[in-house]
């Protein structure tokens, strides 16, 4: 027993300190890679174009930089991007709302109810999120066309309450988590099936609810190709499709744009950050619960 | 993976899903409620997911009058100088990311697991994952600073590759690597994570039997970790593979900044996004369309009828 432990000691040794090493700088590497952009971007919004230049990447700028970019922004156009941010907020709640009023209920039915067409409903919600949701933006878009709703809201905000990866997580946590029972019993104390769901399964379903939302939001708020296609004006941009236009009119990207209008690097740094906030928040916020829900199902991009 | 009960497999026969669903105390019979909570979603079922791919098969078999077009419209298409370059692009851009991707997602969760310190590898996990907030066109922007050398805060490490201008950067032989690397960096945590979670239901009893059988840290990992992975590998694999042929933003916005260096008709969605919105040929836009969400329905399909990740293990 202590030739055996000791051996197997040596052994662990013998990888033990080159291999930690190793996967130490790994890390670390790794760790540089996904946080640098990031945290570079940060400063970045606190300097003036030439400070970003020639200044220390990693120097903090000034207060007045900073509030010079702001201005920058969202005076760009006449304010334009507050209108944008004001797009996405409405398209990416509509869709919230849509989709947890259509996604909720009809993961009750799939996981608890019996009705025709249940098991290929069931597997076409699979295939369809499985498949990435670009593949259907184009043809959308030709169907929409048909029917004359480009350019509206609605045309971006119906498509992304389409959301069978939210039916998905509903069903599965319906189908494995609600004691049948508690239902039952629900039923024989003389609960309509309508009662069932909204007393006894929604209010345990809390969870799922903000999941789905979670998940919904932040796909809504960083979708570029549907509004893109779907959007012909600038009044109607997200501020995922804005970037664009301000990128356009950054002369350091684009020499044509020189002109009253134009964008500064650090300003252009600035709408990143800003057109990712929320998102960040959501982020930072319900990161414990995330992490579980996306190992709960598997999840797609 | 308990992730669809056995009732739901697509052999069972009627009778016994009805007994399945008997069992397992869903509402006896077919009751009104089961129709009434799903009508909504079998509406948006039908308007976004079957309807659209329904009309674009109808586009791309007929010609811009409506009649019957045969196979002229994927001719076309293929023919178009701009096709096979589009579909190389692709491809380069797919084998430098899903390599990229397998390699160091499953080699970053196994180091991260195998941390005994908590707050390490709760952290680490973090920071890798952060970056997927910043989708879409803010990760591509924020890649645009990172990448010309005038600005970047690895403006060191770009001049030591030979790099001293934006333009050199995103030479043509460059941007499959250059849409590898945005994409691992917004999509990698949360494969990271995944990876993670699937490492943490491998019971502890197999791992510690294979250490008292003498394995040391990396045969574990590469012995008995690895394999019990493969399903969630496959997965990463797939979906990936389905997601990256839809290539757009990145080249789009990279075309924009670059002065149409980078051509607008790089990827396939661009090439399509051209024919409808250039040339206004809704049919040529069609038959790309349908092509690509053919691979990823194929891709699909497999993985949910073979790949055995949404079906009860046995």
């Amino acid at each position: 027993m202590t030739t055996l432990s000791q051996q197997r000691r040596q052994r662990v040794n013998l990888t033990g300190w080159s291999g930690r090493a190793i996967a130490g700088v790994v890390l670390l590497v790794f760790v540089l890679f996904f946080a640098i952009p990031i945290v570079w971007l940060l400063f970045a919004v606190t300097k003036s174009s030439k400070a970003l230049i020639l200044d220390n990447p990693f120097a903090l700028g000034s207060w007045a930089d900073f509030t010079a970019n702001w201005n920058q922004l969202f005076g760009f156009q006449d304010g334009a991007v507050t209108t944008w941010i004001g797009n996405s907020a409405l398209y990416a709640v509509g869709a919230l709302v849509i989709t947890l009023v259509v996604s909720i209920p009809a993961g009750y039915a799939l996981a608890l109810t019996e009705f025709r067409l249940r098991n290929a409903l069931l597997v076409l919600t699979l295939v369809v999120m499985l498949i990435p949701s670009t593949a259907l933006v184009l043809p959308i878009f030709l169907e929409l066309n048909t029917v004359g709703l480009i350019g509206s809201p609605l045309s971006v905000i119906l498509p992304m309450s389409f959301f069978p990866f939210g039916v998905y997580l509903t069903y599965i946590y319906f189908s494995t988590s609600v004691p049948r029972d508690l239902l039952s019993a629900a039923r024989i104390d003389g609960c309509s099936e309508f009662q069932v769901f909204t007393r006894i399964a929604l209010p345990l379903a809390a969870p799922i609810v903000a999941l789905v939302a979670f998940f919904n939001f932040v796909q809504s708020w960083n979708n570029f190709f549907l509004p893109f296609v779907m959007l012909p004006s600038s009044d109607g941009y997200p501020i995922q499709v804005g970037l664009t236009s301000l990128l356009a009119s950054t002369p350091a990207f684009n020499p044509s744009s020189a002109g009253s209008d134009s964008v500064q690097l650090p300003t252009l740094a600035l709408a990143t950050v800003v057109s990712i906030l929320p998102v960040l928040f959501v982020f930072l916020f319900s990161q414990r619960f995330l992490v579980s829900g996306m190992t709960a199902g598997g999840t797609k991009e | 993976m308990t992730l669809a009960r056995q009732g739901d497999t697509l052999t069972a026969g009627a009778r016994e899903r009805r007994r399945a669903a008997a069992r397992e105390g869903r509402a006896p019979g077919r009751t009104r409620i089961g129709y009434l909570f799903v009508s909504l979603y079998a509406f948006l079922t039908l308007a976004f997911g079957i309807a659209p791919a329904v009309y674009s098969v109808v586009l791309a078999f007929t010609n811009a009058d409506g009649g019957f077009a045969g196979l002229d419209n994927f001719s076309k298409v293929v023919t178009d100088f701009r096709f096979w370059p589009a579909v190389l692009h692709v491809t380069a851009y797919l084998v430098i990311w899903l390599i990229g991707l397998l390699i160091f997602v499953v080699a970053l969760a196994l180091i991260v697991h195998a941390l005994s310190v908590r707050w390490a590898s709760t952290s680490l996990r973090f920071v890798y994952y952060l970056p997927g907030a910043l989708a879409g066109a803010s990760s591509v922007l924020l890649w645009l600073f990172v990448l010309d050398p005038t600005a970047s805060p690895v403006s060191g490490l770009l001049r030591a590759m030979g790099f001293t201008s934006f333009v050199q950067v995103i030479q043509p032989g460059n941007l499959p690597a250059i849409f590898a690397i945005i994409a691992f960096w917004t999509g990698a945590g949360g494969w990271i994570v995944i990876m993670y979670g699937a490492l943490n239901n491998i019971s502890t009893e197999v791992i510690e039997a294979a250490r008292i059988d003498g394995a040391n840290a990396v045969q574990t990992a590469l012995r008995i970790q690895l394999p019990m992975l493969r399903k969630w590998i496959a997965y990463m694999g797939v979906m990936s593979l389905a997601a990256g042929t839809q290539l757009f933003v990145e080249p789009q916005l990279l075309s924009q900044a670059s002065n149409a260096i980078v051509p607008n008709d790089y990827s396939l969605n661009q090439l399509a996004y051209q024919y409808a919105f250039q040339q206004n040929d809704f049919n040529g836009a069609a038959a790309i369309s349908l092509l690509l969400l053919v691979v990823a329905l194929l891709l699909s399909w497999v993985f949910v009828t073979r790949g055995g990740l949404f079906e009860r293990e046995e």
